[in-house]
């Protein structure tokens, strides 16, 4: 291997040194980006990939360490100093005007925007351009609104290459998308690459390392761990450099033991927030003992499904039946009662009080009944007590049981709210993306946790866009497209490829004949 | 819009309680200095107006009897609107829930009836109940149909304020009162106690300080107080735990109401013994508890000496208009600029700002 000389490099980071009260985010970190290569940031959740990215984009400013662009040190102020630079970022969150069109969010915050009336045909023609040149092809005069999630971050990329960024840089960028879409987001950044740009891609997802990137840093709480070219490591090294240590990638899962039929869904439909037809005649049985997941991309029902099932949402039609008893359109409160847990999707946002104490967050659901209430009074002894028991149990980790919930780690959050919702043996298991943003240590502690729970008895419905994460824990696989459902697998022999292309709209029977049709 | 180099503004996590106090007297400083410009403006050294401000409401048995006898409504509006922003329903309506109780206090004791035993009693259950029900019309409106609160509860005041007008001018107008829009006098069994030589009903006092404490354990360890908070802190967690928002924003203002109602049976059976115009009877407690609550950051307890505090001021507000000639409004100047850096001082507390110079 040659040397590299300075010029080959576009971006370098010097020692960079970022602290948040209490939190060493980056701990002088060297890095060294080649111009031309897609460069993936590995790294668990908080191991400081996002903030390394938010100093280089000029949201932080870093406490220590100088950044140097073709060789020379550069000050970044702002994210509209980066931009001068040609520095862009598509954040893992859209920033995004959903009410504006594709043309108008583009140009919004340029001087173009800034007159007193737009004249969007010179844009127009320049979106045009871009589009054609890397395969982005969206309307320019579209609402955002009414575009699909691939399709908003096509609008983000075109917003950085609009503002003529050649060092691109994507935040999670595939957390969002169906593995076809992904197929497609990675051809786009091959293009890019070919083209003279410079990728930098923060994942926490191997595969994806080994797919698209040329060479891989991988961060540890905070510190460079190492950088190497993605041709001379393999998953398990980079895991191993990830975690710090040995990751079970099979999760052993016992033989299924099928308990009685707990949970019936009849011909259910339900209306979204926005009034349109979430859920269209959906019917599907749990038994106890086994992991029904549904998989699908966000957007297409499955939120709506959680909160009819949990009592947060009026079906219109249809039927649930829990053990045999009509529970449809029952409150949430006599649901949970009935023995229903609810791991939340927005975790943060619904499933705790960020203000109130890890004691009183884990009372939340059972707050009503003995032991923790006795007459009108709370018995914050048992309170406590039972607190005490869950951090012991699920690997809290708080200062004390007194601690303000939002200031513990979204690890931490989750392990706190699945205490809370498993307290008491649930029936059913409602747990929507359970190990989304969490980190390889949490992911495999919730998915241990879910199995236990399956082992003795309870019904699980698994809501999650991590495929892997469904192909490895589910009993059965339903798929779900436009509020419908696509159809229902057997987990054990399913084709990732069939699930995907059910996830993209083919009912389960079509899927089936174009792949005996092949063979 | 970015923040130059010298100046670092970070989130700190969670403000301790010494921070929250330090702030909160800083913003009363801030106040003081602001409003010293003012009697500055009239010719009047500020220092001097203090002085005669904490003199006049400290500085003698007469001052301080005042003090607390202002201090009553305030404590007790105060009590009841920490209840209601615990869980998020902005009340500015505890003036118009107070009037209300005056109302309901007068319409007892002069037309009901009662044996005099019985008077008082019925005439604070009745003033409870009519603060409470001007309370529970706008939470209903909030919670039944996304009404805002802040709106309502304003406007319901004007409401209030203009049924007592329309009360002591029409059908309650005295007869023994040649021709003043007062109602007539209430029975001697409908007064209070005072404390000899004061104006202070103490009874109402010791109502109010009772409340005060019950409204703490209410808060802290009673379950339909851990409901308002979750309900307050954050709306969607508490419908995922199947907590009845419409139940939670009735029950918070039927005792942010009722306790704003009973401050005004206080200033009926205390003070004036009969109905008679709003400006009167009210001087704007309602308005000020709405700082004296923010001031006490929502802590029932804290409410005992936040609206001593305010005591303090108010009866200040009379000796400058005595002994300065200026305008009691000047007090409220002074109690706007409180709340307004008060509310600044909130930004303070959730973030660190540091100063560096000369490095990087």
């Amino acid at each position: 291997m040659t040397l590299a000389t300075p010029a080959d490099y576009v971006v370098q980071l010097k020692g960079i040194v970022k602290r948040f009260p209490g939190v060493l985010a980056n701990d002088g970190i060297a890095l060294d980006i080649k111009r031309g290569e897609i460069h993936c940031l590995l790294g668990e959740n908080g191991a400081g990939k996002t903030t390394l990215m938010r100093v280089l984009y000029g949201l932080y400013q870093p406490d220590a360490g100088e950044i140097l662009l073709n060789g020379k040190p550069i000050q970044i102020s702002s994210p509209r100093a980066a931009l001068t630079h040609h520095i862009g970022m598509v954040h893992q969150h859209f920033r995004l005007v959903p009410t504006l069109s594709v043309e108008e969010n583009i140009i919004l915050g340029l001087d173009e925007g800034t007159g007193l009336f737009l004249n969007l045909r010179k844009t127009r023609k320049k979106i045009e351009k871009i589009a054609q040149e890397y395969g982005l092809q969206v309307d320019p005069q579209t609402k955002v609104w009414q575009l699909s999630v691939g399709q908003r971050q096509r609008v983000e990329i075109l917003k950085a290459l609009y503002r003529e960024a050649d060092i691109l840089i994507m935040d999670e960028p595939t957390s969002v998308l169906t593995p076809q879409e992904v197929d497609q987001l990675f051809a786009t950044l091959r293009t890019l690459v070919d083209d003279g740009l410079t990728i930098i891609f923060i994942t926490h997802k191997l595969d994806e390392v080994m797919q698209v990137s040329d060479r891989v840093t991988v961060l540890r709480q905070g510190k460079l761990v190492a950088t190497l070219p993605t041709s001379q490591t393999d998953k398990p090294s980079l895991a191993r450099l990830m975690v710090g240590r040995e990751v079970i990638f099979r999760l052993e899962k016992s033989p299924l033991q099928r308990g009685e039929k707990l949970l019936e869904v009849n011909g259910l439909h339900a209306l979204s927030d926005r009034g349109l037809q979430a859920l269209r005649n959906v019917s599907f049985d749990i038994y106890g003992g086994e992991i029904l997941s549904v998989a699908g991309v966000s957007g297409n029902g499955q939120a709506e499904l959680a909160e009819v099932l949990t009592g947060l949402r009026r079906a219109t039609k249809g039927r649930v039946i829990l053990l045999g008893k009509a529970i449809t359109n029952r409150s949430a409160r006599e649901i949970a009662d009935l023995g229903v847990a609810h791991v939340p999707a927005e975790r943060i946002k619904m499933g705790i009080v960020p203000n109130m104490s890890v004691r009183e967050n884990l009372i939340l659901k059972d707050y009503r009944h003995p032991p923790f209430s006795r007459g009108v009074f709370l018995n914050y002894k048992k309170a406590e007590a039972n607190a005490q028991r869950a951090m012991a149990d699920y690997q809290i980790a708080a200062p004390s049981d007194n601690t303000a919930a939002k200031l513990l780690s979204g690890g931490n959050i989750q392990r706190m709210v699945l205490a809370r919702e498993l307290l008491g043996n649930p029936r059913l298991i409602v747990a929507a993306h359970p190990t989304y943003g969490l980190d390889v240590g949490a992911t495999e502690q919730v998915r241990q946790v879910l199995l236990k729970q399956r082992d003795q008895g309870a019904a699980i419905l698994l809501i999650s866009e991590d495929l892997e994460e469904v192909m490895a824990l589910s009993d059965r696989i339903l798929v779900m497209f436009s509020g419908e459902v696509m159809g229902i697998v057997d987990a054990e022999g399913a084709k990732i490829d069939e699930i995907g292309l059910m996830m993209a709209g083919e009912r389960k029977e079509e899927v089936e004949v174009a792949s005996t049709e092949v063979a | 819009m970015r923040a130059p180099k010298w100046l670092k503004i970070e989130r700190r996590p969670v403000p301790s309680g010494r921070t929250i106090f330090t702030v909160s007297i800083l913003a009363i400083l801030a106040a003081l200095v602001v409003a010293g410009i003012f009697f500055q403006a009239y010719g009047v050294s500020a220092i001097r107006a203090y002085q005669l401000i904490v003199k006049g409401a400290l500085g003698s048995k007469l001052g301080l009897a005042e003090t607390v006898r202002r201090a009553i409504p305030l404590l007790l509006c105060g009590v009841g609107l920490t209840i209601a922003f615990r869980a998020l329903f902005w009340n500015i309506g505890a003036e118009g829930q107070l009037l209300l109780g005056a109302v309901a206090a007068a319409g007892v004791a002069l037309f009901s009836g009662l044996p005099d035993v019985l008077l008082l009693p019925a005439m604070f259950i009745a003033g409870f109940l009519a603060g409470a029900l001007w309370g529970l019309i706008p939470a209903a409106l909030k919670a039944r149909l996304g009404i805002n609160d802040v709106i309502t509860t304003l406007m319901m005041n004007y409401i209030a304020i203009y049924l007592v007008e329309w009360l002591i001018h029409g059908p309650w107008k005295g007869t023994q009162m040649r021709g003043f829009a007062y109602t007539d006098k209430f029975p001697s069994a409908a007064m209070l106690p005072l404390i000899p030589g004061t104006r202070i009903h103490w009874p109402t006092l010791v109502l109010g300080l009772v409340l005060a404490v019950a409204a703490y354990i209410l808060i802290t360890r009673i379950r339909q107080g851990f409901e308002i908070r979750v309900v307050g802190e954050n709306p969607d967690a508490a419908r995922f735990a199947g907590i009845s928002h419409l139940k939670t924003t009735l029950l918070v203002m039927f005792i942010s109401g009722g306790l704003a109602g009973l401050a005004g049976v206080g200033e009926m059976a205390g003070i004036h013994g009969m109905l008679r115009s709003a400006t009167q009877i009210s001087m704007g407690y309602g308005y000020t508890a709405i700082i004296v609550a923010w001031l006490a950051r929502r802590n029932p307890l804290a409410v005992i000496v936040t609206s001593l505090l305010f005591g303090v001021i108010m009866a200040g507000g009379d000796v400058i208009k005595v002994s300065l000639g200026l305008p009691f409004q000047l007090i409220n100047l002074f109690n706007g600029l409180i709340l307004f850096f008060l509310i600044g001082s909130e930004l303070l507390m959730h973030y660190r700002i540091s100063f560096s110079f000369g490095r990087r």
